[in-house]
């Protein structure tokens, strides 16, 4: 199978002869897909936060609510993460499951924290009667970030659920495909994770 | 003809499990990818807070560190090339990035539009009257 997609690349038949890709590509073609279209959805939020996050209805504004620090701790969290998540995916290319639940344990380790922190932020909001109900740009607000929040809770119990089915079911190739996906999706909010910090935090005037 | 070459042999250590050079090669473009993002997020940070950039010039700065992180994740950690297997995925985010740029974009210019086509309250008031 090896030898044979070598030799074809090395006389250079045009891409249109070469028949189906392999399975790896169309996978994460797919996925690649539902990505875009995901991130189609966060692009309306960001459009609603865009257009309304002026409007603070005489409450507190985003330079008075938003902490620094603590959104670079965030970012920080996340970026650690995708690099685990890179690290666990070379440790699938060589089936080692030892390094890959060490990769996995720390990227969930890092989401935890990254969701900890978004959550007390949430929730001193909340305390101090800045909630999403006090006006048009807290409703935004708290929409677009809790919906990047509901995705990493998401991709968490993807991963936790990966992770067993490794144990159970082992390296076949459906459960491959599901971890090259569980990749994909986490780098994927790791970009919509730039849009937010850029424009929500440092974007606070 | 090099350039060629280089290419194969990503794919095939990509195709080949087990392999050391793809593993290393591997963790190479993973810390690089680590390195590139660190860098531009301290740099993203240190403009916000900044005064010895021209005021205006901060969010203008601010997007083009983004885009280029962005652009970091996408060809480090999501593997996007640009290579023959890539063609369809590229395809795919161009035009991605082009409905995203149309919803925002959108958005901002209608509702801005809106908004200085609305009657003020006092302009409502007189028209009361």
């Amino acid at each position: 199978m090896i030898a044979t997609t070598t030799a074809i690349e090395q006389v250079e038949i045009p891409i249109s002869e070469r028949g189906p890709s392999p399975r790896k590509v169309i996978v994460g073609y797919g996925f690649w897909l539902f990505l875009l279209s995901d991130i189609i959805i966060f692009s309306a939020l960001f459009a609603a936060y865009a257009v309304l996050s002026g409007r603070s209805a005489d409450g507190p504004t985003g330079v008075q609510l938003f902490h620094r620090d603590n959104v670079l701790v965030e970012t920080g969290c996340l970026l650690l993460s995708s690099f685990t998540c890179a690290m666990m995916s070379l440790a699938i290319d060589v089936r080692r499951r030892g390094l890959m639940v060490i990769g996995a344990v720390l990227t969930l380790a890092l989401g935890a924290a990254f969701l900890w922190l978004e959550l007390t932020e949430f929730a001193g909001m909340v305390a101090q009667g800045a909630g999403p109900s006090r006006s048009a740009f807290l409703s935004a607000f708290f929409a677009l970030v809790g919906m990047h929040g509901l995705h990493v809770s998401i991709g968490l119990c993807w991963l936790v659920s990966m992770v067993a089915q490794v144990f159970t079911l082992g390296w076949r190739p459906m459960v491959i495909d599901r971890l090259a996906c569980f990749g994909l999706f986490w780098h994927a909010l790791d970009i919509v994770w730039i849009g937010v910090f850029t424009i929500v935090y440092l974007g606070a005037r | 003809m090099d350039e060629r070459d280089q290419r194969n042999d990503q794919s095939n250590d990509q195709e080949t499990p087990g392999e050391s050079a793809g593993w290393k090669s591997g963790l190479a473009k993973a810390l690089l990818g680590l390195a590139a993002s660190i860098v531009l997020t301290l740099a993203s940070f240190w403009a916000a807070g900044t005064h010895q950039v021209w005021g205006p010039g901060v969010p203008v700065l601010l997007a083009a560190l983004a885009i280029g992180q962005m652009g970091v994740h996408l060809v480090f950690f999501l593997h996007i090339s640009s290579g023959p297997e890539g063609t369809n995925t590229i395809l795919a985010l161009a035009f991605g990035v082009f409905v995203v740029a149309l919803v925002v974009f959108g958005s901002l210019i209608i509702m801005a539009n809106l908004n200085a086509g609305m009657v003020s309250m006092d302009g409502l008031m007189r028209m009361q009257r």
